[in-house]
């Protein structure tokens, strides 16, 4: 019932639609780590008003469906009148910047929480051994806080970065096409059901696979210290 | 994937394949979206209406039997039909050859021209093909001067359409290489972005771009420009039925021929679509 040529084709029309899905997930992992980043400063900076936004931000972004929050800034932003006669307009008629902005966002929300949990399990002793050397400000972030924050943080982050591909196929519901999108189409101009979402699925699996070893080899790398010794 | 794909297809299939017996036939299910106005749509009470609905309980009476009609979104359409919870498309569904692989169709009971919907002002108003209705297939010389023109009108516009629609393939085939052409899932959506003003103009078939312009936003927006049937707009809209059931897909095509006959497919096209769609 399923000829190979079908499933064949089929794996090159989502395959060429792989580098939007790509494009979208590597900009919003790299827009949103940095949000996420600036969020966590303003939650973790003892600032009263820093301290609340970054508390709203979180509420927000981490509180509501991504599906929603896509939809009112492609959708909903553009029945304010203003905002279609804003300097941001250019920016937001496109459903790229659209789709990269609301996933960015997303994943600022959840990141800066792992982030900040990763701050707060610095070790005290740590930070007063660099006391104790003389490292203060800046350099006792460099040198201590940030390698042990930044080793600590990776397994959960890892975890975020994989369910941002997956958030990516979102982005069909704003006419972007994604890996999603095409195997949608396909199903609807052939109304073969499965075969297009298996072939996506699988090739959303493959990506993420390769993902999960990088950060395995990442957390290696960043851990000479719980290897095995040689001696 | 270490399971081969073949398998895990054949699994699938297995479970779905249930109503592959012939059966008695007394009473029949319909799928419908309740939300493609006005081939059906659901009204204040939750209650399915339409041109659809009024035509199906028309010919169920005609084959006698009884028709329950029930809500299913277009995404669990084909596999709801194969797992048998009912056992009926109607949904504006396009009859084309690719589909045909996958379920039967009914003869055709409505085809629509197609048309667009712009603003007012748009320069699609001032063309000399504005408003008449032009078959691809039947004059294609006077359709290709209608078309030369509003390519001529589009040139550097986003046009909207739904995914795999025959508007799509239109648009893709005659519309892409001078205008952006933006897919969108559904008519809703599409409406909103020509509303916001990413899109230009929609291109849809007339009923559906009526009941766009009944929305109380859409005092600025006029059907405008040349309409189109034939060629890529295919033959209609057709019921969609599982491939076991050819019996049932006679009983319905008979019934069509019936209603077509006595005026009915006509007298329920001109109440929910204002215009005569009979194929």
């Amino acid at each position: 019932m399923m000829s190979l040529d079908f499933i064949w084709l089929t794996f090159l029309r989502l395959i060429a639609a792989l580098p939007v899905t790509i494009e979208v997930w590597f900009l919003s992992i790299l827009f949103g780590g940095f949000v996420a980043a600036c969020v966590t400063w303003m939650r973790v900076s003892g600032i009263l008003p820093f301290s609340l936004f970054a508390r709203l931000f979180i509420f927000i972004f981490r509180g509501s469906p991504l599906l929603i929050q896509l939809f009112i800034i492609y959708y909903g932003l553009p029945s304010i009148p203003f905002a279609r006669h804003s300097f941001l307009w250019p920016f937001l008629r496109e459903p790229f910047y659209c789709a990269v902005l609301s996933l960015a966002l997303c994943t600022a929300g959840y990141t800066s929480e792992i982030f900040r949990g990763a701050l707060a399990a610095v070790p005290r002793g740590q930070v007063e051994a660099a006391r104790a050397c003389g490292m203060s400000g800046f350099l006792l972030f460099r040198r201590i806080i940030l390698p042990i924050a930044a080793r600590q943080a990776l397994p959960a982050y890892s975890t975020e970065v994989i369910s941002m591909t997956k958030a990516t196929a979102l982005v069909s519901l704003i006419t972007l096409w994604d890996v999603l999108s095409v195997a949608l189409k396909i199903r609807n101009d052939t109304l073969i059901t499965y075969t297009p979402l298996l072939i996506a699925g699988a090739i959303y699996y493959v990506f993420n696979y390769i993902l999960a070893r990088v950060f395995v080899w990442l957390e290696y790398v960043v851990s000479p210290h719980l290897r095995r010794r040689v001696y | 994937m270490r399971l081969p794909l073949a398998i895990g297809m054949s699994l699938i299939a297995a479970t779905f394949a249930t109503a592959a017996h012939a059966k008695d036939w007394k009473t029949v299910v319909i799928g419908m979206e309740g939300a493609y106005a006005p081939y059906n749509l659901t009204d204040s009470s939750s209650k399915i209406v339409g041109f659809e609905p009024d035509l199906v309980q028309d010919l169920c009476a005609r084959i006698k039997v009884e028709c329950k009609i029930i809500a299913q979104d277009w995404d669990g359409m084909i596999p709801g039909l194969q797992a048998g919870k009912f056992d009926v498309i109607m949904d504006g569904m396009s009859i084309t050859d690719e589909r045909k692989g996958q379920i039967d169709f009914s003869a055709p009971y409505a085809n629509a021209p197609a048309g667009f919907v712009a603003a007012k002002d748009s320069p699609l108003a001032k063309l000399a093909s504005n408003g008449k209705v032009f078959d691809l297939t039947k004059s294609p010389a006077e359709a290709g001067k209608a078309l030369d023109e509003l390519r001529a009108a589009l040139k550097g516009k986003t046009v909207g359409v739904q995914v795999s629609t025959t508007h799509a393939t239109f648009a893709d085939a005659h519309l892409k290489d001078i205008a952006t052409v933006k897919e969108y899932k559904t008519t809703d959506e599409r409406d909103l972005d020509l509303k916001s003003g990413r899109i230009d103009a929609e291109l849809d078939d007339y009923p559906i771009l009526a009941a766009v312009l009944d929305q109380p936003d859409s005092k600025d927006y006029a059907i405008i420009g040349p309409q189109f049937a034939g060629g890529e707009f295919g033959i209609g809209v057709g019921m969609g039925l599982r491939k076991a059931d050819a019996d049932l897909t006679a009983k319905f095509n008979d019934a069509l021929k019936a209603a077509f006959a006595d005026g009915s497919v006509k007298k329920y096209s001109l109440k929910w679509f204002k215009i005569d769609t009979t194929p």
